[in-house]
């Protein structure tokens, strides 16, 4: 609790201030939008927390939203597959890539910057090569399928509850179980503390560190799933474009620190949801203009990251 | 009387968890030679480092030729003349003899380095110190006794005053180290002070004009070059006799727990190494710094699997090549260097003792709560570990409790065999001296214990049998009673004792 209370202050002020400045964003459909955009980007943040947290790092998630997003309809429209088909394939193909990452980076013992930043290029790449540049959508076909990324649970006339922000809590709920109450919880966060240490305690750590770039990569499919499902239109040279740094970002602002071992499912949500809003604020309050959302997200996340660290040196030097 | 050239007056230090230093003494005359002896965790290191500039007291003051200083930086001590060797040479491997004299103090202009200048200051240091070596030699080629003189050779070059030494006869050989104190006693006559932290009473003995003796921190005594012998030393070191200190009782040794047979390892692939441990029974592994004492253990668990061997751990064969498989075999380890490799300093001490057997403390893949805290009150008692609380982590824990729960984490797995690297390194003397008394209790129980020690009375005081390792190999191996400084030290330094003798 203590650890995210900093990250629910600043989305509770960004959020009251919006509403004061901006128009029509308490109306059921701006709120409705809002949890949809966190659903779709907090998969993709709550998956690189775990890469996180082991002190990794996965650069690939946008190219791996971009594979799934692009080779899924791709499948359905010019391969004549089922989604159920493409979607096992999207699985599949998303968990080799976990595993190639991790294999990489525990049994051959290369960076995990480097190993992903490679894969950011390969992946975009032959997607591209694949959809041969040309963007991929389902047109006015499988209503019922892309339904998962567009309906919602009907609150109000104006205001329901999107099915990816509810794939999203579940997911949510089940990687916090994971991290809290399993001992393969306990084991990431030990082994992002100290590896050499885990590993003398005989905690596989190899497996952990593999088992978190499947989860990554797995939730990056999913999240790219979402992503088309919502959007029904992908070009294979922009689609996915910088998630990975909006995961990243949304992991940081919930708390994860880079040299690993820290991080709460909670937070990247919280986190999500504060870079979601920072976008549209941007969008609704008049004197924000759109070109000046990197600077605002930069700044934004610059200054939580310094009074995180202000308050941490703080408290050790009280005790 | 003279003016002393360095004085420390009550400096104060603290750190989290623990009083390094409450107030501690000690002054220098110009070309004097003393001798800083401590436990470890006696706050030899601490002051050393704020007499170096490394960091500073929290209270008290320091006088350089009857003038108070302040350094807050390496280059401020520098410049007051006083220079520190650490321990671990601080060289870089990959430079040449000179450049790591000059580094980061290059004599040039505008970054150009101007290397005759370089060469030839160097040459003349070296020839200062009696090395005799190019300038242009590149470290790595040098053997650890002679980059310890290149160090020497640097201090000397800052026209140090004061030189502190930090253990540096710990990974020299005898002829190296007699080469050692020969520089020592020039440096003494051409008016260089020494400040010589050592465990070793013997070279203390033979060079110290002065010994200074801290304890927990504090001033425990001091002698004179007339009033120096072993006994007084260790006294005032320990506090009280030794006999009390270290206490063994007679049991019953048991059937044979740990059997090694030509085990090699990475880093001495040609010699193969075999010994037997009983249960019951407290094994002692003697050996300079670099006789390759660690990496055999580290082979034993699986750390570094060994090229090849036979293990067998009560009774069952095999190769460990993983930690995972050598503590299911019964093997735990107590490495050497503990925050690195012994405990998670950013987690809660519940978390850090149960991290080895929560696989056992679990109900399918959720950890069982009410069983890990049950674990964690058993070992918190039967270890009495000091902490405000299970939730408090290992960070704000001092040394000599960090070491008990990395026992803790063992003791719930209830091994056969326990290895224990440096077991007392950097804990206070009270902390020591109740690790001694749980390797006893372990051992009574009937665990076998082989630990690595660099320290003499440690090994001379707990163990029943020592191997002593010299460049790879165990160079012999002698029972309790025929333990003496001289016969280790001879073993260690690879003269042969024959077995048993």
């Amino acid at each position: 609790m203590k650890k995210i209370k900093g990250i629910l202050i600043t989305l509770i002020v960004i959020y009251v201030a919006t509403a004061f400045l901006g128009e029509n964003f308490l109306g059921g459909y701006n709120q409705g939008k809002l949890l949809e955009r966190t659903g779709l980007y907090g998969l993709l943040g709550i998956g690189v927390a775990f890469v996180i947290i082991t002190g990794g790092i996965d650069l690939s998630i946008g190219s791996v939203v971009c594979l799934v997003g692009c080779g899924v309809p791709w499948l359905v429209m010019k391969q004549d597959w089922s989604p159920e088909a493409a979607v096992m394939m999207a699985i599949v193909v998303s968990m080799c890539i976990g595993l190639w990452h991790g294999f990489l980076i525990t049994k051959l013992k290369l960076q995990p910057f480097v190993v992903t930043l490679c894969s950011l290029l390969i992946y975009r790449g032959a997607t591209r090569g694949l959809a041969e540049d040309q963007s991929q959508g389902f047109g006015g076909d499988y209503e019922a399928f892309r339904s998962w990324g567009t309906e919602a649970i009907s609150v109000t006339s104006k205001f329901g509850i999107p099915y990816p922000f509810v794939i999203l809590i579940v997911v949510a709920a089940i990687a916090w179980v994971f991290l809290n109450k399993t001992i393969w919880g306990r084991y990431l966060i030990a082994l992002g503390n100290n590896e050499e240490a885990a590993r003398l305690s005989g905690i596989n750590t190899d497996r952990m560190v593999i088992l978190s770039y499947v989860i990554c990569s797995m939730l990056a499919a999913l999240g790219g799933l979402l992503f088309i499902l919502n959007g029904n239109s992908a070009q294979p040279s922009d689609f996915g474009n910088f998630y990975e740094l909006y995961a990243i970002a949304a992991a940081v602002l919930g708390g994860c620190s880079l040299r690993g071992g820290e991080g709460t499912i909670v937070g990247v949500v919280i986190g999500t949801a504060v870079m979601q809003l920072l976008k549209n604020m941007i969008n609704l309050v008049d004197w924000l203009k759109s070109h000046m959302e990197f600077l605002i997200v930069g700044v934004v996340l610059l200054v939580a990251v310094i009074a995180d660290e202000i308050i941490k040196q703080r408290v050790r030097r009280q005790r | 009387m003279e003016e002393p050239f360095l004085e420390v007056r009550k400096i104060k230090k603290l750190f989290p968890g623990v009083v390094a230093l409450s107030g501690v003494d000690l002054w220098v005359n110009a070309g004097e030679v003393v001798a800083l002896i401590g436990e470890n965790g006696a706050g030899k290191s601490t002051l050393m480092k704020i007499l170096a500039g490394v960091q500073p007291a929290d209270e008290g003051e320091l006088l350089v030729d009857g003038k108070v200083v302040r350094f807050a930086h390496v280059q401020d001590a520098q410049k007051a003349g006083i220079a520190l060797i650490h321990q671990e040479l601080n060289l870089a491997d990959n430079l040449t003899v000179a450049a790591n004299m000059f580094l980061g103090r290059e004599p040039g202009k505008f970054g150009w380095i101007d290397q005759g200048a370089i060469g030839r200051e160097a040459k003349r240091v070296l020839e200062v110190v009696g090395l005799e070596v190019s300038p242009d030699t590149l470290l790595s080629e040098l053997t650890l006794g002679k980059q310890q003189l290149v160090e020497i050779a640097k201090a000397l070059s800052t026209e140090a005053k004061v030189i502190i030494m930090d253990e540096p006869t710990s990974s020299l050989s005898m002829s190296e180290s007699e080469r050692l104190f020969d520089v020592i006693r020039e440096l003494r006559e051409s008016g260089v002070s020494v400040i010589y932290i050592s465990h070793r009473l013997g070279e203390v003995k033979e060079l110290a004009d002065r010994v200074v003796v801290f304890r927990d921190g504090e001033n425990a005594g001091m002698l004179e070059r007339d009033e120096v012998d072993h006994d007084a030393m260790v006294r005032m070191m320990v506090g009280r006799d030794v006999s009390q200190f270290y206490q063994r009782t007679e049991h019953e040794l048991g059937e044979v727990a740990l059997s090694v047979r030509g085990l090699r390892t990475e880093e001495h692939p040609s010699n193969e190494l075999g010994f037997e441990v009983r249960a019951g029974e407290v094994v002692g592994v003697a050996g300079l710094v670099g006789a390759g004492r660690s990496e055999m253990l580290s082979a034993l668990f699986g750390a570094r699997p060994a090229l090849s061997g036979e293990v067998s751990v009560g009774g069952r064969e095999g190769l460990p090549r993983s930690p995972r498989e050598a503590l299911e075999r019964g093997l735990a380890l107590v490495p050497e260097d503990r925050k690195g490799q012994g405990i998670i300093l950013d987690m809660a001490v519940k978390e850090n003792m149960s991290l080895a057997s929560l696989r056992h403390a679990a109900r399918g893949p959720f950890v069982n709560v009410s069983k890990e805290e049950e674990l964690v009150a058993e070992m918190t008692a039967a270890l009495s570990v000091k902490t405000p609380g299970s939730w408090q982590l290992l960070r704000f824990l001092s040394g000599g409790n960090q070491q008990k729960i990395v026992l803790a984490k063992w003791l719930a797995l209830k091994p056969k065999v326990l290895l224990l690297d440096e077991p007392t390194r950097g804990i206070d003397i009270g902390a020591k001296e109740e690790i001694y008394l749980l390797m006893e209790r372990f051992a009574s129980e009937g665990m076998a214990v082989l630990f690595v020690s660099s320290e003499m009375e440690e090994i001379m005081g707990m163990a029943d049998r020592t191997l002593v390792m010299h460049e790879g190999r165990i160079t012999g191996e002698l029972a309790r009673e025929n333990f003496s400084e001289e016969s280790i030290m001879e073993l260690a330094t690879g003269g042969n004792v024959n077995e048993a003798e």
